[in-house]
């Protein structure tokens, strides 16, 4: 007797937990972005009209993103190690990077006299190819996956120059 | 099996007893629920809170007519239609943001009267963790609440804290984007902030409130001696007409009526900010529509959450995520980090009475330079008073252990 209602309380319970998971798996997926906002994401931007130390501001994704071309004086005073975050194209040498603090993603301002961004939220600074000289931040503007074509810059693409900046860890993937 | 009398009248007192134990249920619940006699006006605001929650529901219920929940619309149906087209909606939406404040004021006051009076220990453990539990919620409803206009205060303030859940380095950035709906708060994330907050949160809240009224009926409500005394037995001399000489007096109508004046007053100071001065509980940023693409110059959470958030900005990333984390958490352990056995006013308590005090004054520093922007002198305040948080609870069960007992 008591080992059919063993049984029975099993078979049934098991059934409930079951249909339990599934239910939960199905609010996860109803809560994942929706295929039609996965899929509008890719941004064509020209870089040639862009000027030395002027920020230019694209949008991509939703979220803003930072173009610097840099002047002499200041590939001048960069450091080596930060010159990898930089793309050539033309020539011209720009930071381009995703324009979200690395800390809690307020926007950086920047300061043309300086040639670094100042995050007003919590106080964190970038130099001029947006790599983090004071904290909290705890890395780098991220650089989004990029196809260099011509003098366009195809975002949400990967080109083998975006390809190599993950490898050697200069960018992580956004 | 029941008795039911034919002869009742349909809806008659006895008829309604006969069919859902109404005496039964006033006694046990309200007439014969004792309350100590030894208590004074902070034992009020628990019903100060319900009655708030209260007028929270109502007027929401108004602003939730005409309120859009959608990117492009969400603004001007807050800031147009039920500011100045809904008859009287500008009373609800005031109602709603000063009552948003205010009942984390009394929700703070009615914390740190448990912790001065030690109503946390011996029997009363569930009650502060029930409360605590309601303070989260509360804490949750009043976050995405503060989504729903739609200006840049709540853009930005929805980016920051959802931010928050991609763990530093772990860069759960998937974890973020699922939580948004979208690479950036957008409709998506609109839509479902807007549903937690008109409809999971609040129920979990009701909810909670039973939990929280549940675990208080049978440990009862503390006093301000920490006395413990048989209730039963000074219910007994109560009941036998021995009023002067009991330590009790019953829910209804005794102590409700003590509620009531205080709520009277409550609501005098509380009708006079919504008329006179709503203006604390909105700031002026959020009435700039969201800009993705244009964080305000300085973003801070609404002064409630201030205490928590200066713990997080002077740290690096990480170290600021743990503190935070730990911030949230830490109250719950109150009743297995007190190590005291004795249930009495801090003042008695030796070394506590400090911890109290130390803690209470470092909890307002801390709010304080939450709202001024990180720099300068202000950055190694705010930081020696995240310091002195931690290290307050750190020493709580060394000084609590250590405690006389009374």
């Amino acid at each position: 007797m008591s080992n059919r209602r063993d049984f029975m309380g099993m078979a049934l319970g098991g059934f409930t937990a079951l249909g339990g998971i599934a239910a939960l798996y199905a609010m996860k997926r109803s809560w994942d972005p929706l295929p039609s906002v996965k899929a509008a994401g890719f941004t064509t931007i020209d870089l040639k009209p862009a000027q030395e130390n002027v920020l230019v501001v694209e949008k991509w994704r939703g979220k803003p993103i930072f173009i610097l071309k840099q002047s002499k004086e200041m590939m001048a005073k960069m450091k080596e190690e930060d010159k990898k975050r930089l793309i050539e194209v033309d020539g011209g040498h720009y930071a381009v990077c995703v324009g979200l603090c690395t800390h809690l993603g307020c926007i950086p301002g920047y300061r043309p006299e300086t040639n670094d961004f100042l995050c007003a939220c919590h106080g964190g600074m970038y130099d001029s190819s947006a790599n983090v000289t004071k904290a909290p931040p705890p890395r780098g503007l991220d650089i989004p996956p990029f196809k260099i074509d011509g003098t366009k810059l195809v975002l949400g693409e990967t080109g083998p120059e975006y390809e190599k900046m993950l490898a050697d860890g200069t960018t992580l993937k956004v | 099996m029941a008795h039911f009398d034919e002869n009742a009248k349909p809806f008659s007192h006895k008829w309604l007893d006969e069919r859902l134990a109404i005496d039964t249920l006033n006694r046990v619940l309200s007439t014969e629920y004792w309350i100590p006699k030894n208590i004074n006006f902070l034992w009020a605001m628990g019903m100060v809170l319900a009655a708030t929650f209260g007028i929270l529901l109502v007027s929401g219920i108004f602003l939730l007519m005409y309120y859009q929940p959608n990117t492009s619309m969400a603004f001007d149906s807050v800031n147009y239609t039920i500011m100045s087209e809904v008859g009287y909606g500008w009373l609800w939406r005031h109602v709603h943001g000063v009552g948003a404040s205010v009942v984390f004021l009394i929700i703070y006051i009615h914390m740190f009267t448990g912790i001065y009076y030690g109503s946390y220990k011996r029997g009363r453990e569930l009650i502060w963790l029930s409360g605590m539990l309601l303070f989260v919620l509360f804490s949750a409803e009043a976050f995405s609440g503060y989504m729903l206009p739609w200006g840049q205060m709540s853009y930005w303030a929805g980016m920051v804290i959802t931010n928050l859940f991609s763990g530093g380095s772990l860069h759960a950035d998937g974890l973020v984007e699922w939580i948004r709906g979208d690479y950036v708060p957008s409709q998506a994330f609109l839509n479902r902030f807007f549903m937690l907050h008109v409809l999971l949160l609040p129920l979990a809240i009701i909810g909670g409130i039973v939990l929280h009224f549940g675990t208080l009926r049978l440990p009862h409500v503390n006093n301000q001696d920490g006395e413990e005394f048989d209730f039963e037995e000074a219910a007994e001399l109560y009941k036998a007409g021995k009023k002067k000489e009991s330590k009790v007096i019953p829910f209804k109508p005794v102590f409700l009526s003590k509620d009531v004046f205080v709520m009277g007053i409550y609501f005098i100071i509380f009708f006079y900010l919504v008329f006179y001065h709503f203006e604390f509980a909105m700031d002026p940023v959020n009435f700039d529509p969201a800009d993705g693409l244009k964080t305000p110059t300085h973003i801070y959470p609404e002064w409630y959450f201030l205490w928590s958030y200066e713990i997080l900005r002077p740290f690096s990333t990480n170290v600021g995520l743990i503190a935070f984390a730990i911030a949230q958490v830490i109250f719950f352990t109150l009743p297995f980090m007190d190590r005291s056995p004795n249930v009495a006013p801090a003042s008695r308590r030796g070394l506590f009475k400090y911890w109290f005090w130390a803690l209470l004054v470092d909890m307002i520093i801390l709010t304080f330079m939450g709202k001024l922007p990180p720099e300068g002198i202000w950055s190694t305040v705010g930081l020696v008073a995240a310091l002195t948080f931690m290290a307050l609870w750190i020493l709580l069960p060394i000084i609590t252990k250590n405690e006389k007992k009374l």
